[in-house]
């Protein structure tokens, strides 16, 4: 009996663990600026389970916080790659990429130094 | 030849001008072109650069610059352009259309890995962001007034009226929206700070130099803060140890003989926590009596402000501090210029005033992010404060004295995401007032509690809202909902729409609130008998307003334009009533009593470097008094506002010069009636509509050294009587509340500051 309820409290920690509600994740998303930032974070705040969205345009690293059980990465990745930046797993579509305007428009790398608007 | 040609650049000059298109090469085969290269220094002073290589764009004439940094070359017509070359030194090719070029800097090469092109944003920034209609104001526009404190911060702001509350004490009354201070929130580092007693002087209390920023929001304030906002908020940052310079110096003296000092001293003790002292003292030496009436136009003052704040910081496990300890300790004698308070206290000899004000402030904010959760955190705030004034007037002593004791808890989260974000607390509130007028004791305590909730919506695009509400018990306003809502609109690129809606309720501190009324031999007379305070009902008034701001380029320069209307509507109301000039009645609002404020504002950079600010406000504010439904006296219905200033491009050692000027217009202001008086105790219906021109130049040295002078109501505009039956202050009409107008005229004044960075 004992030993049952150990294996079940286990599992249901191992559980826990793996699907955390408060789960961190940091990685890459390609960008240039404000501009940039603005649009990443809403397109990964806009999918349901995700509680925290801050992308830093010096490192170009998203950080995140959501909900396992409601959501996953790549949901996520998916949702940044449609409004047209690319992470390491999943790139956004040339037609996606396509409609950023002039500054923002990351893959040229002379982008980088155009005029930014607020 | 005959012609002698003068050896003198103008002439050649003039003749190159001339001459250029005409005659063939050769005849400028004589003419050189000469000048000086040097580089800068590590302590950007210049120093000459020799062996630096000149020579013309297109040609074969080349030279090379001597010890000094001297250069002499032959004109060359067919090039023109000029190159200085120096080994590590970027290349300078220049426009020769002189013939001495002066000194040509040189500047190191530097592989840079960015240029970052900066702009520096405009000292009083209105957000297209923010929820709340709030104008944030930082120190650098605090340094474009006399600013000696916090009421004078305003002089350039036309989201704030000054204006003067009486013409013995000079002190200063803040506006906001048509009404008095009272009915706006004073808080310092978001806690409520000049309230109840110090109402009147407590803007005095806060030295400009400490600020480091003020935000005004007006309309409706958050329930974060209390249910006693009506009008607005306004709230003043002090500097921060950690950040703020490690040494400041300021010394000013004006030409009525005000001096003051202010010193500041930041240090990093260890790596989490940072120590500052801030010390402010002023003194006023000099009698002042121009109008000649008798009666000083400026009070004697002298004040010693200390502040210790203790500043902590722990990012890795979240957890920010701040405690602080302030000592105020002031004084003003006004009156009859002949006035010797050893002799003459209490005499018919001659009339005369001291006001002593001795205050402790000691407050902490402790507040923890949690690490793993950047958008929940915890703050605490907690505030004590006694304050203790005595004071008299003539024959009037009014001393109040108050302990205050503030506590807020307040808890950050969110509701599923960021988009949905909500604050949550209680607070707690102790006031207790010992306040008398010669004998008559008027004891109060007074506490509240209270919780809130505010939910902040933002759908990342156009629309954000944030919607609070608290509950509150109040011993003497009873249990009552303060609600309170902020809306902000994109409308389209770069402009928004806002909205406000209110409710705030408060007692009002009649005497505290309206102590000019003891420079005169008015009778008070508290008319109502059943209310909670003085026999008064509290206050309560509704709040609401909509504003518009629209951010533009035009012609390649930032133009903001922005316009707002706001009305508080009393739905109970303390009325002051200064329509009978031997009295001055408080009664509780029988009928209607509203605001309307309108306002519209253009922020534009003329030219390079030079800001223009215009505003026109008007005021429609209305009370039921005994007498009939007039607009509030002292009111002017139309105001306009100028300010204008100029920066030179700052030098890399710092230099620069500012230029800084304010034209204030007030119409006519209704004044209360006097027709009861005698014919010489009587004032107009009105008072004229004047100006005010304020304006200041600073000259800054280096990083480290500016100075600056200037001079306020520059155009020399004063109320011709000031107080009436200065020629008898014991007699029944004496009055110097009737002030519509600065008493003083031009003031001018030099200072300087002195500054050391951190490392």
């Amino acid at each position: 009996m004992k030993i049952k309820y150990t294996i079940l409290a286990l599992l249901m920690s191992l559980l826990m663990s793996a699907q955390e509600k408060n789960k961190k994740e940091t990685f890459l998303v390609s960008g240039n600026c404000g501009m940039c930032e603005s649009r990443i974070e809403k397109a990964a705040i806009k999918v349901k389970g995700v509680k925290y969205a801050s992308w830093d345009i010096q490192s170009n690293e998203l950080t995140i916080i959501f909900n396992e059980r409601k959501c996953q990465l790549k949901e996520i990745k998916k949702a940044i790659a449609e409004v047209g930046h690319d992470t390491e797993e999943i790139k956004a579509s040339d037609e996606n990429y396509e409609k950023l305007p002039a500054c923002c428009l990351y893959r040229d790398p002379k982008s980088k130094e155009m005029m930014h608007p607020e | 030849m005959i012609l002698k040609i003068p050896n003198n650049s103008f002439f050649w000059l003039a003749l190159m001008g001339i001459c250029l298109g005409f005659f063939p090469n050769n005849v400028f085969g004589q003419l050189k072109i000469k000048g000086n290269i040097a580089a800068y220094n590590d302590q950007k002073a210049p120093f000459p650069l020799s062996g630096a290589k000149i020579y013309w764009l297109q040609g074969n004439n080349e030279t090379i610059s001597d010890s000094e940094g001297d250069f002499s070359i032959p004109f060359s017509k067919a090039s023109k352009r000029i190159i200085i070359s120096y080994p590590n030194f970027r290349n300078d090719t220049l426009l020769v259309n002189r013939p001495d070029l002066g000194r040509i800097i040189l500047f190191p090469e530097i592989a840079l890995e960015a240029v970052i092109v900066e702009e520096n944003v405009n000292p009083l920034q209105r957000s297209l962001f923010d929820v709340q209609n709030v104008v944030t104001v930082d120190s650098r526009e605090m340094l474009k007034a006399a600013c000696c404190n916090l009421s004078e911060s305003f002089e350039t702001n036309p989201s704030v009226d000054v204006n003067i509350s009486d013409a013995a004490t000079g002190a200063k009354q803040i506006q906001m929206l048509g009404l008095n201070s009272p009915y706006l929130l004073f808080t310092q580092e978001n806690m409520p700070s000049i309230r109840g007693a110090s109402q009147v002087y407590g803007l005095s209390f806060i030295p400009g130099s400490w600020i480091e920023s003020i935000q005004i929001t007006k309309g409706t304030g958050s329930v974060l803060n209390g249910f006693e906002s009506i009008t607005g908020q306004i709230n003043s940052e002090l500097v921060k140890p950690f950040i703020d310079k490690e040494w400041f110096l300021n010394f000013y003296g004006n030409s009525y003989a005000r001096f003051e000092l202010n010193a500041r001293h930041n240090a990093d003790i260890s790596e989490k926590w940072a120590t500052g002292i801030y010390l402010h003292a002023n003194k006023r030496t000099a009698k002042v009596d121009e109008n000649e009436d008798n009666f000083l136009d400026t009070p004697l003052a002298q004040q010693i402000n200390f502040m210790n704040r203790w500043q902590y910081s722990d990012a890795e496990k979240g957890w920010v501090g701040f405690f602080n300890v302030q000592y105020l300790f002031d004084e003003k004698q006004t009156g009859e210029i002949n006035f010797n308070p050893d002799k003459d206290k209490f005499t018919e000899n001659t009339w005369g005033s001291e006001v002593q004000t001795n205050r402790i402030d000691v407050s902490s904010k402790v507040g923890y992010v949690f690490p793993d959760l950047p958008f929940q955190s915890f703050g605490l705030q907690l505030a004590f404060s006694n304050h203790d004034q005595n004071s008299y007037y003539g024959f009037r002593t009014y001393d109040i004295q108050q302990q205050s004791f503030y506590s807020n808890a307040i808890f950050n989260s969110i509701i599923g995401s960021t988009q949905h974000k909500y604050k949550t607390g209680i607070s707690f509130t102790y006031d207790g007032f010992q306040e008398s007028i010669n004998t008559q004791n008027y004891n109060r305590k007074d506490n509240s509690i209270g919780a809130f909730f505010e939910y902040t919506y933002n759908n990342l695009e156009k629309l954000s809202f944030v919607a609070g509400i608290r509950i509150d018990n109040h011993n003497r306003l009873h249990t009552f909902l303060t609600p309170r809502l902020h809306l902000r609109y994109a409308l389209w690129d770069k402009a928004n729409i806002r909205a406000s809606i209110g409710r705030g309720k408060r007692s009002a501190n009649i005497f505290a609130e309206n102590q000019q009324l003891f420079s005169s031999n008015r009778q008070i007379i508290i008319e109502n008998s059943e209310g909670s305070t003085y026999g008064l009902s509290p206050e309560t008034a509704w709040n609401y307003g909509i504003s518009f701001t629209q951010k533009l380029y035009l012609w390649n320069r930032t133009l903001v334009f922005s316009t707002d209307f706001y009305r508080t509507d009393f739905v109970d109301q303390v009325v002051v009533d200064w329509e009978n000039p031997q009295a001055v009645s408080f009664y509780n609002l029988d009928g209607s009593s509203f605001a309307n404020s309108f306002q519209i504002d253009i922020n534009y950079e003329l030219i390079q470097n030079v800001n223009l600010r215009a505003t026109y406000k008007n005021y429609q504010v209305k009370t039921n008094y005994q007498s009939g439904n007039l607009q509030k006296p002292f009111q002017p219905e139309h105001r306009f506002f100028v300010n204008a200033n100029y920066e030179t491009v700052k030098q890399p050692s710092g230099r620069q010069w500012r230029f800084d000027a304010t034209l204030n217009w007030l119409g006519k202001q209704r004044l209360p009636n006097t027709q009861s008086n005698p014919e010489i105790y009587r004032v107009e219906e009105s008072s004229p509509s004047y100006s005010i021109l304020n304006a200041q130049i600073t000259y800054s040295f280096t990083n480290k050294f500016e100075i600056y002078a200037g001079g306020e109501n520059i155009n020399n505009y004063t109320q011709p009587n000031p107080i009436l039956a200065s020629d008898d202050p014991f007699g029944e009409y004496f009055d110097s509340t009737l002030s519509y107008a600065p008493v003083l005229g031009g003031v001018y004044y030099v200072g300087f500051r002195f500054k050391i960075q951190r490392q």
